[in-house]
């Protein structure tokens, strides 16, 4: 049975939260506002199909972007997530091609049936971004989606993407025009940071890339926990710990090739790191890749518990469930010892 | 000769189109041993009316760009709707013999993948509207006149996502929606009416800005007409018929059978229902 919490010591300092907008960029990081929006209004100059649909989150989705760029290819379908994904396979169906957005609980959760017949199985050409992936708002579990790949992943003819920073969700947005079929997308959204402009990167559908080499640890990551990880690998070289960090933004499909090929190479430390329930999402999948590649390496799982997580703060959240900068460095480090 | 004269003159009655399609019902039902007959029997009036005079399609194009849509929420119709699609030409009457079985294009509930004519994936019940209202915004956008029909069953009407997409249509100012909703009062636990009410339905349905028709879904001459009207009506609206209809509708001793969401029809009894149907051939 649920009881209530034991009251808090009220003589204590306490971080607050901001309910939807919290950022998850650290202080002084670079950011770039709205990438989705502002690369959604790009793609859709030279794209006629494009239109926007959203359930009542096109403020907090950065939808309201492209909204005030095409008012008239803006379809607002109101508080209902089923309605929405609904109308959207229809919009499919005669020829455009849906942006759709919400919250991820709201389309993994309770329009999941929708985007499974009415899309999925129809194989209708509709996109899907959301924002609030995994554990990236303090407002407790109706507001974050920690089965959300778990969920996608598990849908056929679904392809999943978890970007990792605005440099990233600016080249996603085109690449999901440009396949054909249904994908879901993790969505930051407001002021996003901004990272793998400083790394030598691409993205491309499908395709896991190293951003670094290091002899002593393979971080392989999605989201934003690839930022952490690059930021983790420059704190541990302090330590003269050499870090690896694989970036996997594709969940599915998975590039299993060169996921077998990298935590192949012997001798190293393999962290799988993802802003996800460990069941089900990129952990669990690597995991597979490498039992049925053969690969036998000492392998770790960096991401949220099975349980219903706290509100709270977004750092304190993160530091209580292992997926902020210091808690991923302590952990690598215990695990090296 | 063969003239336009002679082809209208010779062309089947509406009666007779209902009647075919029923008889098609039956056979696949005899096919398989089991179906959603009570139902096929009850809105093939329905079907008959909607495309034999309502819709505009080609047979031999199925996704002409300038067809009217039908989409069959309710999938377990698809026993009546493959009926009515073999009658129009869409599907090859030989495919019937499929139905149901490995590999056909006939699959018990209806998907868009499978089938010639089929508009949705149903099944899970409840999608159809909203499907239609994204298909009547597309359809606007393109500045198209074709319509959007939807079929959909009283029981889905439990469904709050219906509800979703009956509120988004008015707010959208969709005309180019025609809703049926078969009113057989009968869902899987029992009838409609006792498992979720959902009168006065009209009202209800008139109170979010619908034009809203009720008909014996069982008269053809009456479902023509609200099929006019639903069409040539003035105002801004999405559209909706309600359609009483009887289970089992045609063949006598279906009708009377205790009424069930699906009815058991003995083995024997399938040869002996398109029998009672063709006593009462038109």
């Amino acid at each position: 049975m649920k009881s209530t919490r034991p009251a808090p010591d009220l003589s204590k300092p306490r971080l607050t939260t901001s309910a939807m907008i919290a950022s998850i960029a650290s202080e002084g990081q670079r950011t770039k506002p709205a990438p989705f929006g502002h690369a959604l209004v790009e793609l859709a100059r030279s794209r006629p199909e494009v239109v926007g649909m959203t359930a009542d989150l096109g403020k907090y989705t950065d939808l309201h972007i492209f909204a005030k760029e095409f008012p008239d290819r803006t379809y607002q379908m109101g508080m209902a997530e089923q309605l929405l994904f609904g109308a959207a396979s229809g919009m499919a169906a005669e020829g455009f091609m849906p942006f759709t957005t919400t919250y991820a609980v709201f389309a993994s959760r309770r329009a999941y049936d929708f985007i499974h017949q009415t899309i999925a199985e129809e194989d209708r050409n509709v996109k899907i971004a959301c924002a609030l992936p995994g554990l990236t708002s303090g407002y407790g579990p109706s507001h974050q989606a920690a089965e959300d790949l778990a969920l996608m992943r598990a849908m056929p003819n679904m392809t999943v993407i978890d970007p990792c920073d605005a440099y990233e969700i600016e080249q996603v947005v085109p690449a999901m025009a440009a396949h054909q079929g249904p994908v879901y997308m993790r969505l930051l959204r407001g002021q996003v940071p901004l990272v793998l402009d400083e790394y030598d990167y691409r993205f491309e559908l499908g395709k896991a890339k190293l951003l670094r080499d290091g002899r002593d640890v393979l971080i392989i990551s999605s989201g934003l926990m690839t930022m952490r990880a690059l930021e983790a690998a420059k704190a541990l070289s302090d330590d003269r710990v050499d870090v690896a960090v694989l970036h996997v933004p594709t969940i599915k499909p998975l590039d299993a090739e060169t996921i077998a090929r990298e935590a192949g190479r012997p001798g190293r430390l393999v962290v799988v790191a993802e802003n996800h329930t460990v069941i089900g999402g990129l952990g669990e999948a690597v995991a597979g890749v490498l039992m049925r590649a053969g690969v036998h390496v000492p392998f770790r799982q960096i991401g949220l518990p099975d349980e219903f997580l706290d509100a709270g703060a977004l750092p304190t959240l993160h530091d209580r469930y292992g997926i902020s900068l210091s808690e991923v460095v302590r952990r690598v480090k215990g695990w090296l010892k | 000769m063969d003239t336009v004269a002679t082809r209208l003159a010779n062309a089947p009655t509406l009666a007779q189109r209902a009647y075919n399609i029923r008889r098609n019902a039956l056979r696949m039902g005899k096919v398989q041993g089991q179906g959603y007959i009570a139902q096929a029997l009850d809105i093939s009036d329905v079907l008959a009316a909607a495309y034999f005079h309502a819709m505009r399609y080609r047979p031999e194009d199925p996704a002409w760009e300038e067809r009217d849509r039908f989409l069959l929420s309710n999938g377990h119709y698809a026993i009546a709707l493959y009926a009515a699609l073999i009658e129009a030409g869409i599907v090859p009457e030989a495919e019937l013999e499929t139905y149901g079985s490995d590999d056909s294009r006939l699959p018990m509930s209806g998907m868009a993948s499978y089938t010639p004519g089929m508009e949705m994936s149903g099944g899970s019940l409840g999608l159809g509207l909203s499907i239609a209202v994204g298909r009547g915004l597309g359809l606007k956008r393109k500045a198209s006149t074709s319509r959007v029909y939807t079929l959909f069953s009283d029981g889905e009407l439990d469904e709050g996502s219906v509800w979703e997409a009956i509120s988004s249509a008015s707010h959208y100012k969709l005309d180019n929606l025609i809703g049926i909703v078969d009113v057989n009062n009968q869902q899987a636990d029992g009838p409609s009416t006792q498992v979720m009410g959902f009168e006065p339905l009209v009202d209800r349905l008139q109170a979010f800005g619908w034009f809203v028709q009720r008909v014996d879904g069982n008269d053809l001459d009456a479902v023509v007409a609200a099929f006019d009207a639903a069409k040539t009506h003035p105002e801004p609206k999405p559209r909706m018929i309600v359609a009483d209809t009887l289970m089992g509708k045609g063949v006598p001793f279906l009708e009377q059978r205790e009424k069930n969401h699906f009815i058991r029809v003995e083995p024997h009894e399938w040869q002996l229902a398109i029998a009672a149907l063709d006593a009462g051939r038109p």
